[in-house]
């Protein structure tokens, strides 16, 4: 075998591998996706109310009620249902919600920006602080320091969030006046300020509108706050036992012995180090909070979509709260996979061979 | 010593760590100690292990500890009164009811979830991984891909979905966590399962004719317990904490139930005023929630030193 030939085999070896793991990545994908889908159909269907029955009353007459069921296609056989169900499903279409009567997927569309808003600044303190803290633990280990951030982390794994966020509110609004009531705007704004993105931070950047920018922040900074210290427990916690193990590694023996500074050292190689798969960390973290804002866009009357899910709940407007489930349920599972491949590209260690 | 009996001259300490152990009991009393030794050498574990025995005779004696009935207020003279008042040492709700009464009373709701939940999703979990683990091939290739993607779920939104379905209830939302709960404990007993499957000893006990049952149930299950026991309790809190926020949304316990979320809930609307009606509750969350997290890591360090991360 000449070696022009040993090489392109082995290319093409490769390549064939790349394939086959991204092939597998879409079974998973695909199969997950199918899962959540079987779920919230199953759940559609245990509910003990009649969906035929929802939309006509329990006075209809028999033959009206018989006609609507085939119009509703809840006659043919369950499988064909789940057929439908899905190919519904993935043009984004759930069905038309009973509370707002806007199609669920138009309602969702309005009230995501404000849930990704909140999420995204939660997750953005919860990393900023949490790290830092996560690195002094690691560095100062078993000293004052170290047990503070433990408890701030045990504290943080330990509370009701709803129940956090009620006392502040208390302390914060209440008493202190330092933050503004709930709610995402102040009525003045409300409609004089018109959004782009949704994103109403970016967007009163965006139009120079200083003042609706301070109200803004001063409505999501409670929130955030909250959101951020939950998953600052999560990622300071996950960041000192990264940094624990990197910091025990020979190679930081090696720098410690060429002289460099501890600062250096800490920030510039064990870090540098633990940043894989801490970004995995902090990717599930935003994960977290896009489901634990549920509670607290209840606490805080945060215009989102856990606080239309909730009221949803609330009025047994069923397409509402599963087409929710199923765009949260989506958006996390898009995070988890994303955040294994990213795992798997940016570490050379864990690459296949 | 006089523990030591005269056919033994040996201390009840030496007895137990002997390395030549006389019986079975004697080994496992053996380990057992030293399990304790280490478990009880972290004080914070200690202190959770006491809060949760706390929780325990608290539930167990609800009915002589409560000075008043946790349903039954007192409408009329005694409505939101503040902590220390005559008689009500935490204050009293909007009805009239003691809060202290209601959080003892309370405490079996919290306790029956939480080992409601643990007794489903635990064996459930745990059978799909060692079956999974044991069996390979095409049947753990398909129970390992359903674990994963419940695994993928959110949690709280899809326990809230199947509660929406089934109707509010404190069964129900049972009944919703557990579902949502089993997927890292299949995880973790396949693992332990993949460990200990081509061992000598399993060999052993194939070799003697040992129904492939048989030997999940006898020979692979226990080696998961451990490992299996850190996880549900470090996942107790997490349970506690959402059965909690499934009860402030007015979907677990049902009023009058004196269920610690669902009072959060009713003590909202005085949060400005009479802040007390929402805050105890809360305040009972965060210690048994706490206690759990504190006995669970307690509990992997001592008899999991592989995954304590110190």
């Amino acid at each position: 075998m000449s070696g022009t030939e040993y090489l392109s085999g082995r290319r093409r070896a490769r390549s064939r591998k790349a394939v086959a793991a991204a092939l597998q990545f879409l079974v998973v994908v695909a199969t997950t996706y199918i899962g959540l889908l079987a779920v919230t159909f199953f759940i559609g269907r245990v509910i003990p109310i009649d969906p035929v029955l929802a939309v006509l009353g329990d006075r209809a007459p028999a033959h009206v009620v018989e006609r609507t069921r085939e119009a509703m296609g809840l006659n043919l056989p369950l499988y064909q249902q789940f057929f439908i169900y899905c190919r519904q499903a993935l043009s984004g279409d759930f069905g038309v919600s009973v509370l707002t009567t806007n199609a669920v997927m138009t309602d969702i569309r309005r009230v995501f920006p404000a849930t990704i808003e909140l999420a995204t600044l939660g997750t953005l303190i919860g990393a900023l602080i949490g790290v830092p803290l996560g690195v002094l633990a690691a560095v100062k280990r078993g000293s004052i320091a170290d047990q503070i951030v433990r408890v701030i982390g045990l504290v943080g794994y330990s509370v009701p969030i709803f129940w956090l966020a009620l006392l502040a509110l208390l302390v914060f609004y209440a008493r202190l006046k330092w933050v503004a009531y709930p709610g995402r705007i102040d009525i003045v704004y409300e409609y004089t300020f018109s959004p782009i993105t949704g994103f109403y931070l970016v967007d009163a950047l965006w139009q120079r509108q200083w003042d609706v920018f301070r109200d803004v922040f001063r409505h999501i900074i409670l929130p955030a706050s909250l959101l951020g210290y939950f998953s600052l427990a999560y990622i300071s916690r996950m960041t000192r036992s990264f940094m624990l193990n990197e910091l025990q590694q020979e190679y930081i023996v090696a720098a410690r012995a060429k002289g460099l500074s501890e600062a250096r050292i800490i920030w510039g190689h064990a870090l540098r180090n633990a940043a894989v798969p801490l970004v995995t960390v902090i990717a599930l973290s935003y994960a977290g909070l896009l489901e634990g804002s549920v509670l607290t866009e209840t606490v805080f009357s945060w215009p989102g979509l856990g606080l239309y899910i909730t009221n949803s709940l609330q009025n047994a407007d069923m397409n509402a709260v599963l087409g929710g489930t199923i765009v949260i349920g989506s958006v996390f599972i898009g995070i988890n996979l994303l955040s294994d491949l990213l795992y798997r590209t940016l570490d050379p260690r864990t690459r296949a061979r | 010593m006089s523990l030591a009996t005269e056919t033994r001259p040996m201390t009840r300490r030496e007895w137990l760590l002997s390395d030549r152990p006389q019986s079975r009991l004697q080994a496992r009393l053996g380990r057992a100690y030293m399990t304790w030794r280490r478990f009880s050498a972290n004080r914070l574990a200690v202190v959770g292990l006491l809060i949760l025995l706390g929780l325990c005779f608290v539930a167990a004696f609800a009915d002589l500890l409560a000075p008043h009935s946790p349903v039954i207020g007192n409408l009329a003279g005694a409505r939101l009164l503040p902590p220390g008042s005559e008689g009500y040492l935490l204050g009293t709700d909007d009805q009239g009811r003691d809060i202290l009464s209601r959080l003892i009373h309370g405490s079996r709701l919290t306790l029956a979830v939480v080992v409601l939940v643990a007794i489903i999703a635990a064996p459930v979990g745990l059978i799909v991984g060692a079956v999974a683990g044991y069996a390979g091939g095409w049947l753990d290739a398909i129970l390992m891909r359903i674990t994963d993607i419940f695994l993928a779920f959110p949690k709280l939104v899809l326990a809230l979905a199947f509660v929406a379905a089934l109707g509010p209830g404190i069964e129900n939302a049972v009944i919703a966590i557990a579902v949502t709960s089993w997927p890292p404990y299949a995880r973790i007993a396949r693992a332990e399962t993949l460990t200990v499957r081509n061992s000598d000893y399993i060999a052993a006990v194939r070799l003697m004719g040992a129904s492939p049952a048989r030997i999940v149930f006898r020979h692979v299950v226990p080696m998961c317990m451990s490992s299996l026991i850190v996880r549900v309790t470090l996942d107790m809190a997490g349970i506690i904490l959402t059965a909690a926020g499934l009860g402030f949304l007015g979907l677990g316990a049902q009023p009058p139930l004196p269920e610690w979320g669902a009072m959060i809930a009713s003590g909202r609307r005085f949060i400005l005023d009479q802040w007390w009606v929402a805050t105890m509750p809360g305040i009972a969350i965060l210690i048994v929630s706490l206690g759990f997290n504190l006995l669970g890591d307690g509990l992997r360090d001592a008899l999991d030193p592989r995954e304590s991360g110190q």
